[in-house]
């Protein structure tokens, strides 16, 4: 159990841990994510799958509070996106393919950094780190500035910083992109650890192992959710082999409706 | 809630410390601080010379006579002049000046000594390149300099008379009338808003293009510790930028420090937040460092130009002038000159002052606003 969802435990233990209610986010003409109804229970892996442009990382977005919704209501570790954006940030962990290292900042320093932005202090702050360092397997690796870090270095510095403050839920936005296989395998196992704890984990990827690695799979495309469930049923349910079959098949059709 | 409690809640601590660990590794704010200003020192303070000396001039000398090579020798006295050659007639005058080699030429006349001699006026011809109106108006000085001389020299007895009218010039401040002077302290308030406009309009450019800004937005920090936290290194920044002038400016240029220091540098506060205020304006408009570094330096030329650092505002037209108001470098200009060259107090910069920070309180509120939309 972490801290952070022990601080919670009163009001989410039993409740969903997202909860999207017709959320729906327009960019001018262009829908981006339309009317999306979802739960997403306590300690689930959920993961999002779509072709590029489909909603993932917008409603991503929306739920971390980076992006306001046009309509529609959502609900993060039991608080309301459109006015508890506040309490939302210091439950929530958030990762994206972009990794939000400094550069010109050691692997320590960028930790200590985002360990004391979510309000770690002192002795708490340095016992922290020491435990990241040693569980993500960085201690070597400490003193390097993170422009010097390889891909799947900087993904478990960027992970670290993400569960700091150990967030009750966990947003991933594409974080294996361009990371070698070896250190994405690495990646999820923490990750199902984390999940193990008791972390909610909301993870959008294009690579299917990673898919089949969730609890549970939503498929968006171009805003809609087309299908959810565990990632065999929704294969079955397209009649395909597997999820990447389905995905394949869905990247078609999407091609086909747009010419 | 005190109000230490209150700072260690709005997470500044952390975000300060990160940005002073970056500052020192960044070897562009260390150019800014110390590089630039004296690269621009040295350039400004050599190079520019607002008074022209040393003008130079051929001689088309007709008369050919110790009058007539009195009269040459009185006008290079003067050092507005240089005699850069003799020339035989009226063409290879005009040509020296259309070729640039001479920016003016005297003519004297073959009947100049004999005039002179007769007790009548002698006249002589000064042709003067007036497309460069500070060489020209030089020249011009320095011909009817050389012509009163000249003549009191060849009548003593009128030299000895009390002049019915005598202006006496004392002039203030700057005896010696080096451009220096004027220009150095000037330089101060144009190299601030240089540094801080560029430094405050890439510092959250950098991390929206380095992706830092989303993760930051993410975390509880709130807006006001963000801002506050990327711009406080920048006021240090300009303090220690503006030192780094008055030492090179006092050691090599001999710029006067007659006033209150700890004023001035009291006094710069307004300026340096408007200054970094618009930075965060500019930050809020742009999308990359390119853009943003562009961006400031659309400020450098109406400051050069317009606030008075190079050229009297006395001398523009009212609409330059009017537009010169709208520039905080104006009245700090005002600050810095009244303050090291004047030796002045408080009491006769009370108006600067108080423009200055009306400025720079509504340019950052201005600025913070815009910047809690853009977070989004």
């Amino acid at each position: 159990m972490t801290a952070g969802a022990q601080a919670t435990s009163g009001t989410i233990d039993a409740a969903p841990a997202i909860v999207m209610d017709h959320l729906r986010r327009e960019f001018g003409p262009l829908v981006a994510v339309e009317a999306l109804t979802l739960t997403v229970p306590t300690g689930e892996v959920f993961g999002m799958l779509g072709p590029n442009g489909s909603g993932k990382t917008t409603t991503i977005r929306m739920l971390c509070g980076l992006l306001e919704p046009t309509s529609g209501s959502a609900t993060v570790a039991g608080f309301d996106v459109r006015t508890q954006s506040e309490e939302i940030r210091r439950n929530i962990g958030y990762m994206s393919q972009r990794f939000g290292l400094y550069d010109d900042l050691t692997a320590w320093e960028n930790l200590d950094f985002y360990a004391a932005v979510y309000g770690l202090v002192g002795r708490v702050r340095r016992d922290r780190i020491a435990e990241l360092l040693q569980e993500l397997d960085l201690i070597e690796r400490k003193d390097q500035m993170a422009s010097t870090l390889s891909g799947g270095w900087k993904q478990r510095v960027a992970l670290a910083c993400a569960i700091a403050h150990k967030p009750a839920i966990l947003f991933l936005d594409e974080p294996t992109a361009g990371v070698d296989p070896a250190a994405r395998k690495r990646f999820w196992d923490t990750i199902r650890q984390l999940a193990r704890q008791g972390t909610t984990i909301v993870v959008t990827t294009h690579y299917m192992d990673e898919a089949e690695r969730c609890d549970r799979v939503a498929f968006l495309s171009r805003g809609h959710l087309i299908a959810l469930g565990m990632p065999d049923d929704v294969a079955h349910k397209f009649g395909q082999k597997s999820i990447e079959d389905v995905f394949i098949e869905l990247q078609r059709r999407d091609e086909g409706a747009r010419v | 809630m005190n109000a230490v409690d209150r700072i260690r809640r709005s997470l500044l601590w952390p975000m300060l410390r990160k940005e002073f660990i970056q500052m020192r590794r960044d070897k562009l704010t260390f150019a800014l601080m110390f590089g630039i200003p004296v690269i621009q020192l040295l350039m400004f303070g050599f190079a520019v010379r607002l008074e022209v000396r040393h003008v130079p001039m051929v001689v088309l000398d007709y008369s050919s006579s110790s009058e007539s090579r009195a009269l040459v020798t009185v006008m290079e006295q003067t050092q507005n002049f240089r005699v850069v050659g003799p020339v035989k007639s009226y063409d290879e005058l005009r040509d020296a000046i259309e070729s640039g080699r001479a920016k003016a030429g005297i003519v004297i006349p073959p009947d100049y000594m004999k005039n002179i001699k007769r007790g009548r006026t002698a006249e002589a011809q000064m042709i003067v390149d007036a497309a460069d109106p500070l060489g020209s108006s030089a020249a011009i000085a320095g011909a009817s300099l050389a012509s009163q001389v000249r003549a009191m020299q060849l009548n003593p007895a009128a030299a000895d008379r009390p002049l019915p009218l005598e202006v006496r010039v004392r002039p203030w401040y700057n005896p010696a009338l080096r451009s220096e002077v004027y220009i150095v302290p000037g330089l101060i308030g144009v190299l601030l808003s240089l540094t801080l406009l560029m430094l405050a309009g890439i510092a959250v450019v950098k991390e929206r293009e380095h992706g830092t800004f989303e993760q930051l937005v993410v975390t509880p920090i709130g807006k006001t510790s963000i801002i506050l936290g990327k711009l406080l290194p920048f006021v240090v920044v300009g303090y220690v930028q503006m030192t780094s002038v008055i030492i090179v400016g006092k050691l090599l240029f001999d710029v006067p420090i007659r006033g209150s220091l700890p004023l001035l540098y009291l006094l710069s506060a307004p300026y340096i937040v408007a200054n970094l205020a618009v930075g965060l304006l500019v930050s809020t408009l742009v999308r990359t460092q390119i853009q943003a570094m562009q961006l400031s330096l659309f400020f450098l030329m109406p400051n050069i130009l317009l606030s008075g650092f190079m050229f009297p505002r006395e001398a523009m037209p009212v609409v330059a002038q009017w537009l010169g108001m709208a520039l905080p470098l104006t009245f700090y200009l005002n600050i810095l000159r009244g303050i090291l060259l004047k030796g002045i107090g408080f009491t006769h910069l009370w108006h600067e002052t108080l423009i200055l920070s009306v400025v720079a309180v509504v340019l950052i509120s201005f600025s913070v606003i815009r910047f809690s939309k853009t977070v989004q």
